[in-house]
Parts: C-alpha cells; structure tokens; sequence
C-alpha cells in the first residue's frame, strides 16, 4: 500500500472519531450535560435509529483492515475506539469487543491449525490457564463502574503500546533444548516456512513461566474485553522460544478460546446487544478480508505507526473519560 | 512430514468442525440480523428504541427491558426466540459453543492415542467453558 493510501486511511479513521465525539458532545451540549445516559437517549431519539450502527459497521471496518495490516487483534482497537467515541456503556462496548475478537478467532482458526502454523498442543494448556482466570476478569470487570473500567483500560492500552513499541521480536528463537515440562507434553512441531521453502522444526522452553503469564494476561482479557494478542505473541515468541509465526497463528487461535469463556460470562449478564454486536462482527471481517487484500502490498512498518498513535490517542481518551476531564 | 506440517489427526479433526461451526455460525447470525432489521417477528425492543438503552449499565438496561415484558440476562434469551432480538442470540450462542464442540470431537482421538495428560486437559477445559456457559457464576454484581 502506497504512503498516500496509507494516510487516507489514517485520515478517514480520525474523521470518523471526530465525528464520533462531534456528535457525542453535541448531545451533551443540548441541555442535559448532568445527565449523559438521558442526554445520549434523547439525542438519539431524536436521529435515526441506524446512524449509530452504520457509524459502527463503517468504523469497525476501518478497524479490521488496520488490525491486520497492524497485526494486532480487533479487539484491542474495538474496546478503546468505540468505548472512547460511541454512546454505548462500556458493558456492552466490552461484550462486544470479546464477541468481535472471538469472531475473528474463529474464522481465522481453521486455516491456521490445517495449515500448522497454529498448533493445538501449545495452546491447549495455554487457553486452559486464560480462559480460567478470563472468567474471574470478566467477573470483576462487570462488578466495577465504569469509569474505573475506562480509566484503567486507558492505562493498560497506554502500557500495551509501549509493550508493542519496545518489545523485540525473533523470527526463530534459538531454544538449545525444550524444558521438562513440554517435554512431557510433546509441545514441538514443524511449519513450512513459504520465503524460504523450508521446513523449520520447532520446540520451547520455560513452559511453566509461560503458563503463569498467561494467569495475568487471562484475567486483563475477560476484565476489558481486549483480545490479548498483544500479550499471547511476546510470551509465546519471546519466553517460550516459539517462532514468530507459530506464536502469531497460535496467539490468534487462542484467542478463540480464551474469549469463549468470558463472551459467556458477558452474554450471561445481559451484555450484549445485538444491534452492537452483530455491526461490529460483519465490519471487521470485512475489513479483515480486506486486510488480507492489502496486506502483500503494504509497509508493514507505516502501517504499525498508524495503528501505535491510534492506540495512544484511545488510551489517552479512556483514561481522561475515566477520570472525568474529558467526558 | 506431511502429516506433521498438517498437524496432528487431533489437530485436523479441530479445524474441520471449526470451519464448519464457524460459517454456520457467521451464516445464521446474519440472517438472524436481517429478519432482526426486517422486524420478523416483533423484537422485544423495536430498532428504533435499542439508543434509549445502550447507554444504560447493563442492570439498568435488563430492569428497563423488563418493562418491556422481556427478560434478559442467562439463559432466558432461549425462551423468548419468537422475539426478532432474541433470535440472534442463538447464532451468538452458537459460536460461543463451537470451541466445547470442537474439543468434545477430539477426545477419542485422544483417548485413542493414550495421550492422557492431554485427555485430562481438554476435559478440564470443556468443564471451564460450560461453568462458564451455565450462568452458574455471578457476571454483574453493581
């Protein structure tokens, strides 16, 4: 994808924010700043009834294709994004985003696993250990308000970007001898690496430390609806010594399960509305298979920039709404 | 090598119900959404109220929608799928349950292989899923 291309998108993505919050805060001018959920309902009442989800369906596409040019997962866009700029409670925002996140798993599951980028060994031990504690996230998430949820997802966005900016990637991770534990469970494998046309064999090690990483990155999951893509591929590529691709395809493969669990819980609360969920799921698949589209054509390196000060300026937004000085 | 660069026959048999599940499930929820949009049938909430409520806290939002004569939250969505909103909760429902599906196939090929720490894992998984599924736990305490 061209630069040009590239800042056109970046240039549709913030005038879609703007005006989003264009339109938030003109609701809350209109009379009823004291009292934003009443605000937010009579200016709706007031547009008509597909505006919002047509904003959300044009969006989330937007979201789509940059997450894959990104190469980060939906949800860690969608939460912050529609959180930030959409009159929507952050239950639903949330319930949504683990929905989004756990569509796009799916669908991109099955190619993974058949063509063994993704392995089932590694992330059945790992998906048991997050989808456990996703649940106690998602417990805690639904019990806070939601300013504390805004403002500490506005902290945690902020830390992933610095993660994403700072943490080095190894496309083959020099692992001397796999550990006792994956041992045990034969976790190895072998992928076709398609730029070399080889076979790269592959093992880990550190398996245990891992699987205490994936406690934390678990319950930061189900607590803000985030996918956690962001953290699966530094602990699986970097601690355990699994190769990039391996730890990417597995990462997303993850996903598909560590969101079950807590797409549950939220479904089980009452938080999900479909005239959210279902805008959210068709427009990043679309913009998803877009992505794909675009992504031979693209700087990889552009395109992460984008997606970074897209992070920075949600994060930044959700800690301001949190803490009241940007409402 | 041809079987290891496909992953394992566990692995194989996981992403053939995966895809299927997935594309049925992706299929039915679009659907769902069009006869949601179509008004077919009647929803509880009509399309053109659902932005007086999803501003609400999700307590707040399940007493307003028991005005309505709704009932949310659980499984509750189950009994009311004559309602056009309703109705979408089960292809939502239904990719939320592809993954156990997915895991219960792969069991005898498990057990076939005597694998038994991964046997022990993937039945530990399915009974954190369904816990998860059940509506056993508390998801909203505010």
């Amino acid at each position: 994808m061209s630069k040009r291309a590239v800042l056109f998108l970046a240039f549709i993505m913030i005038l879609m924010a703007v005006f989003a919050a264009g339109a938030v805060n003109a609701s809350t001018d209109s009379g009823a700043a004291d009292q934003v959920g009443e605000a937010m309902g009579a200016s709706d009442s007031s547009m008509p009834w597909w505006v919002w989800p047509l904003i959300l369906l044009a969006v989330t596409f937007v979201l789509g294709v940059l997450a894959v040019l990104g190469g980060v997962g939906g949800g860690v866009l969608f939460v912050p994004i529609v959180g930030g700029f959409f009159p929507f409670s952050m239950d639903f925002v949330r319930g949504a985003g683990l929905l989004v996140a756990l569509a796009g798993a799916l669908a991109a599951g099955p190619g993974l696993l058949k063509k063994g980028l993704a392995d089932l060994r590694l992330a059945i031990p790992v998906a048991l250990v997050a989808s456990t504690t996703a649940v106690f996230g998602a417990m805690v998430g639904l019990a806070l308000p939601d300013n504390i949820v805004q403002a500490t997802l506005g902290a945690v966005i902020l830390g992933i970007v610095l993660i994403m900016a700072l943490a080095k990637k190894s496309e083959y991770p020099d692992v001397q001898k796999a550990d006792a534990l994956s041992n045990a469970m034969r976790i190895s494998g072998v992928y076709h690496e398609v730029s070399s046309g080889k076979d790269v064999d592959w093992k880990i090690h550190r398996t245990l430390h891992g699987l205490i990483l994936f406690i934390f990155i678990g319950f930061m999951a189900g607590m803000f609806g985030l996918g956690a893509g962001w953290a699966n591929v530094p602990v699986l590529n970097l601690l355990m010594g699994a190769p990039l691709k391996v730890s990417v395809a597995s990462s997303k493969f993850l996903l598909s399960i560590t969101d079950t669990s807590a797409a549950w819980m939220y479904l089980n609360a009452g938080a999900v509305i479909p005239m959210i969920v279902v805008p959210s799921i068709i427009g990043i698949m679309l913009g998803s298979i877009v992505g794909v589209k675009i992504l031979a054509r693209t700087k990889p390196s552009a395109v992460r920039y984008i997606v970074l000060v897209m992070l920075i300026f949600a994060g930044v937004r959700a800690l301001l709404k949190g803490t009241g000085v940007w409402e | 090598m041809a079987d290891k660069l496909t992953g394992s026959e566990e692995q194989r048999r996981y992403a053939t119900i995966l895809d299927i599940g997935m594309k049925v499930g992706l299929a039915v929820l679009i659907v769902t959404f069009i006869l949601y949009i179509a008004g077919i049938p009647r929803p509880a909430v009509e399309k053109t109220d659902v932005s007086s409520y999803w501003h609400l806290k999700v307590n707040d939002y399940l007493g307003q929608l028991r005005e309505t004569g709704a009932e949310g939250g659980g499984w509750s969505w189950l009994s009311q799928l004559n309602r056009g909103d309703f109705l979408n909760f089960l292809p939502i429902a239904f990719l939320a349950a592809v993954t156990v599906i997915c895991y219960l196939t792969i069991i005898p090929i498990l057990l076939k292989q005597k694998d038994s720490i991964y046997v022990v894992l993937v039945i530990l998984e399915v009974l954190v899923l369904s816990l998860a599924a059940s509506g056993v736990l508390p998801s909203g305490g505010h």
